[in-house]
C-alpha cells in the first residue's frame, strides 16, 4: 500500500533550544522533510564588539548555558593566542580536567534525560523515576559528580567564575582533588550500569554515508587545541578554521549552516570517535566494542553510543591528570597578562562536537571583531540530509507516520542540538 | 497541606508549574535540574505541567510559570502575553528575564541595522531591542542571577507552596562576602560591585577570588556615586565601572547616566 505521512512537530521537545520538523509524504513518496530552526539570535558577535577582553570569555559563556565551560575556554584560548600566552603545563592540564568534567555532565543529561525516554517508551525522565528508579539514581550521581568536579574546579558548575585569561583566579585544595579522584575511581561501577543499560538499546538500522570533523589528536583523545581534521581527508591548523566551517545562511534557519567535502559534515562524539578511536583510553575502547561501536560509523544513532564511551574516556584520562596534578609542585594559579594587538583562534571539542572561537582586539585589548562556529550550527546541514534519508528510507520499508514521527526525532535528538547555542 | 492554604492566588497543593524560555541560554533552566541531591523531593512538591527542555508532555493548564530569557523579538511578546493570561503567577527566571541580561548588551549600540549586519550580513533577519519581561507584562516574582542559584529556586518554590512571601534580600554582595571573611579584592587589584549589588548569591563570585559583575543587579540603595568614588581610590577607569554595570543589563539606568549619549559607537 502507497502511504501518505505527515509529520509537523513544533517545537521539537527534549533537546535545548527551538526547531521544528516538518516530513510529508504522498503516496509513498518524500515531498518534503525539514529541520527548521527558528531560535532567536542574540548577536553575540556583535554585542562583543568593544568589551575588554577580560569580558569576552565571562560574556562568550552564555552562548551556552550546557557547554558554558567549553565556551569560555574557547574563548580564553582564542584571547592568549591573540596576546602571543602560552598557558603554563599545570593551568592546562586543570582546563582539562575542568573540560572533562563538563563532557561528563553534559553527555550524562542528554543520554538519561533526553534519550534513554524514547527507549524506554516514556515521555520524560519523570516517569522513569518510578519506572527505573535504579537507572536514575546512576544518572543522578554521575551528573552530580560532574557538577561537583566543575564546581570544585570552575567555581560553579555552569558560567564558572575561576577560569580567567592567564590561568585560574584560585585552584581547589590538594585534599580536595584527590577526593575527587577517588570519587572518580568509584564512579566506574555506575558507568558499568550505564553501558548495561545502553547495551539493552537497540539503535535504529540507518545508515547514511557522512564527512566527520573534529580535532586530531597527536597522542591523546583530542579536546583543547589542536588540528583540524575530516574523514574524507581534509587537514588543517588550528588558525585556518575558516577552511573547515564554510558557513552560510539559508531559509530555513536563523542558525548558519556549514559544509566542507560534501553538502553536509557532522561533529561531536561520533565524529571524535572516527577520527580518533585509536586514541582512546583502554577501558573506553573495550567499552565501544562491547557497545557495537566501531570505525568508521556511519549511522548517526551512534552518536549517542561515542557519548557514552567518551564518558568512560573522560573519566579514565580525569584519573591520570589527577594524579599528575598531585604528583606536582604547584604554580601561580594566574599568570600576568598583557593585551596587544592581534588575531587568535580558539578551538575546543564541546560536548556536541568542534567549537570554534576567533577574535581581533585592537592594541588596547578591546574587541574589534568577532566569529562563533558553534557545533550544532555545523551539523544543521546534515540533520537535514538525514532527516530526509531517514524519512525515504522508513517510508519504503512501509512504516506507520508514529514510528517516522519517533524516529525523526530520535534522529535529530542523537546529535544532542544544542540549538539556541547554534544560533547565539 | 490544607486546602485552604494559597499564596498569590495558588492553591497550596502540588501547584502545576509549567517552564519557559524566550531569548536565552537555558543555563536557568538547567540550573534547576543541577540539584541532583534534592531534585526528586522537589519534583514531588510541585506537578511540572510543561519543561519543553526535559519533557515532551505538555498542558497549557498550570498554576505558575517560570520564564527564563529576555523579550528579542515580536512573536515573544505574544507568547509572553498568552502565559501571562494563564498563569496565577508569573516568575522571571534570571537576569534575562529580569533586566535583559548579556543579551541587552547589544542595545547599548542604538543600531540593529548594523547589528544584524555585523552577524548575518545582508541576509535577513527579524529581531527588536531586548526587553526584560516586566516591559511588556506584570512579573509577580524575579529570581536574579545568570545563573540563578539553584537553591534559592528551591526555596522560592518550596515558600510559594507554603504559602510564605518570597523577598531577596535588600543587602549587598558585601555583606555576604564580609561574613564570609574574604580578603576584598580591591586589596587584591580587582575591581568589584559588591558595595552595590544585590545579595543572595552568598558572594558567589568574590568567594571564589573574582570581582562581583553585578549578574543580580542593584541592591535596594545602590550608591554608584559611592562606588565611583572607591573604583576612582583604587584607579580604575569610568571604563572598567561600565563595563561590569552593563555586563547583566541591571544597572542599564545608571549605565545611561554615566555614558554621555552618543559616546558609544562601534565604528
Ligand atoms: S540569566 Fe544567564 S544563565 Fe540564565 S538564561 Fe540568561 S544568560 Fe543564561
Ligand atoms: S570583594 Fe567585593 S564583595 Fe567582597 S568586600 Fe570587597 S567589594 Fe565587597
Ligand atoms: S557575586 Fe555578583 S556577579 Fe557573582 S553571582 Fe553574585 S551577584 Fe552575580
Amino acid at each position: 500500500m502507497k502511504q501518505n505521512v505527515k509529520v509537523n512537530i513544533k517545537p521539537l521537545t527534549r533537546v535545548e533550544g527551538h526547531g521544528n520538523i516538518k516530513i510529508s509524504i504522498k503516496d509513498g513518496r518524500l515531498e518534503e522533510a525539514n529541520w527548521e530552526v527558528v531560535e532567536t539570535p542574540r548577536f553575540f558577535e556583535a554585542l562583543l564588539v568593544g568589551k575588554h577582553y577580560e569580558n569576552v570569555p565571562y560574556i562568550c559563556g552564555r552562548i551556552c548555558g550546557i557547554c558554558s565551560i567549553s565556551h569560555t575556554l574557547a574563548s580564553i584560548r582564542a584571547v592568549e593566542n591573540a596576546f602571543g600566552i602560552v598557558a603554563s603545563r599545570q593551568t592546562t592540564m586543570f582546563r582539562l580536567l575542568l573540560k572533562h568534567m563538563e563532557t561528563m555532565q553534559s553527555h550524562i543529561l542528554h543520554l538519561y534525560f533526553l534519550v534513554a525516554p524514547d527507549f524506554l517508551g516514556a515521555g520524560s525522565v519523570l516517569p522513569l523515576t518510578r519506572t527505573h528508579p535504579e537507572e536514575v539514581q546512576v544518572a543522578l550521581r554521575l551528573k552530580r559528580l560532574a557538577n561537583e568536579a566543575c564546581t570544585l574546579i570552575g567555581g560553579r558548575c555552569l558560567h564558572p567564575i575561576r577560569t580567567v585569561v592567564g590561568g585560574f583566579t584560585m585552584l581547589p585544595a590538594k585534599a580536595e582533588l584527590a577526593r575527587l579522584g577517588r570519587r572518580l575511581e568509584e564512579a566506574r561501577s555506575d558507568l558499568e550500569r550505564a553501558v548495561e543499560l545502553f547495551t539493552s538499546f537497540t539503535m535504529p538500522d540507518f545508515v547514511r554515508e557522512t564527512e566527520f570533523v573534529s580535532l586530531k589528536g597527536d597522542n591523546t583523545y583530542p579536546f583543547i587545541g589542536g588540528n583540524l581534521v575530516s574523514s574524507d581527508g581534509v587537514l588543517k591548523r588550528e588558525d585556518e578554521y575558516l577552511a573547515m566551517t564554510n558557513e552560510y545562511c539559508v531559509e530555513q534557519s536563523t542558525a548558519k549552516w556549514s559544509r566542507l567535502s560534501r553538502p553536509s559534515f557532522a561533529v561531536g562524539a561520533l565524529a571524535r570517535f572516527n577520527n580518533n578511536h585509536a586514541l582512546l583510553q583502554p577501558e573506553a575502547g573495550r567499552a565501544a566494542e562491547r557497545l557495537g561501536l566501531r570505525p568508521v560509523c556511519h549511522n548517526p544513532f551512534m552518536n549517542n553510543i561515542a557519548q557514552l564511551v567518551e564518558c568512560l574516556q573522560v573519566v579514565e584520562d580525569s584519573a591520570l591528570i589527577i594524579d599528575n596534578l598531585l604528583a606536582s609542585e604547584w604554580q601561580e594559579a594566574r599568570q600576568s597578562v598583557t593585551p596587544r594587538r592581534g588575531r587568535g583562534v580558539g578551538v575546543v571539542e564541546a560536548p556536541r562536537g568542534i567549537l570554534y572561537h576567533y577574535y581581533a582586539f585592537d592594541g588596547k585589548g578591546r574587541l574589534e571583531k568577532a566569529d562563533c562556529v558553534i557545533p550544532t550550527s555545523q551539523n544543521h546541514a546534515n540533520i537535514q540530509h538525514d532527516l530526509q534519508a531517514l524519512a525515504a528510507h522508513y517510508a519504503k520499508a512501509g512504516r506507520k507516520d508514529q514510528d517516522i514521527e519517533l524516529l525523526a526525532q530520535m534522529l535529530v535528538r542523537a546529535y544532542d542540538p544544542c540549538i539556541s547555542c547554534s544560533v547565539h | 497541606m490544607a486546602d485552604t492554604l494559597s499564596y498569590l492566588g495558588v492553591p497550596l497543593s502540588r501547584p502545576r508549574v509549567a517552564f519557559f524560555e524566550l531569548t536565552s541560554c537555558e543555563g536557568c533552566q538547567l540550573q534547576i535540574f543541577n540539584n541532583e541531591a534534592s531534585l526528586l523531593d522537589f519534583l514531588s512538591l510541585v506537578e511540572i505541567v510543561n519543561f519543553r527542555e526535559a519533557m515532551t508532555e505538555k498542558s497549557d493548564d498550570y498554576e505558575i510559570a517560570f520564564i527564563e530569557g529576555s523579550i528579542s523579538r515580536r512573536d515573544e511578546v505574544e507568547k509572553l502575553k498568552k502565559i501571562r493570561r494563564q498563569a496565577k503567577v508569573l516568575v522571571a527566571l534570571g537576569s534575562c528575564a529580569c533586566f535583559g541580561g548579556v543579551n541587552r548588551l547589544r542595545n547599548r549600540f542604538h543600531d540593529l541595522d548594523w547589528v544584524k549586519k555585523e552577524v548575518y550580513g545582508d541576509f535577513p533577519v527579524d529581531t527588536a531591542e531586548v526587553q526584560p519581561l516586566e516591559a511588556q507584562v506584570p512579573v509577580d516574582l524575579k529570581i536574579y542571577g545568570c545563573p540563578i542559584k539553584k537553591e534559592e529556586v528551591e526555596r522560592v518554590i518550596s515558600n510559594l507552596v507554603l504559602g510564605k512571601a518570597v523577598t531577596p534580600p535588600e543587602y549587598p554582595v558585601c555583606m555576604e562576602c564580609k561574613a564570609h571573611e574574604n580578603l576584598c579584592l580591591y586589596e587584591l587589584g580587582e575591581p568589584c560591585l559588591g558595595p552595590i549589588t544585590r545579595a543572595g548569591c552568598d558572594a558567589w563570585c568574590p568567594d571564589n577570588r573574582r570581582g562581583c559583575w553585578g549578574c543580580r543587579g542593584p541592591a535596594e540603595e545602590a550608591n554608584v556615586k559611592e562606588l565611583e568614588k572607591i573604583m576612582r581610590r583604587y584607579h580604575f577607569s569610568r571604563e572598567i565601572i561600565i563595563d561590569r554595570l552593563e555586563c547583566f543589563g541591571g544597572f542599564a539606568a545608571y549605565v545611561d547616566k554615566l555614558r554621555a549619549p552618543g559616546r558609544h559607537t562601534h565604528g
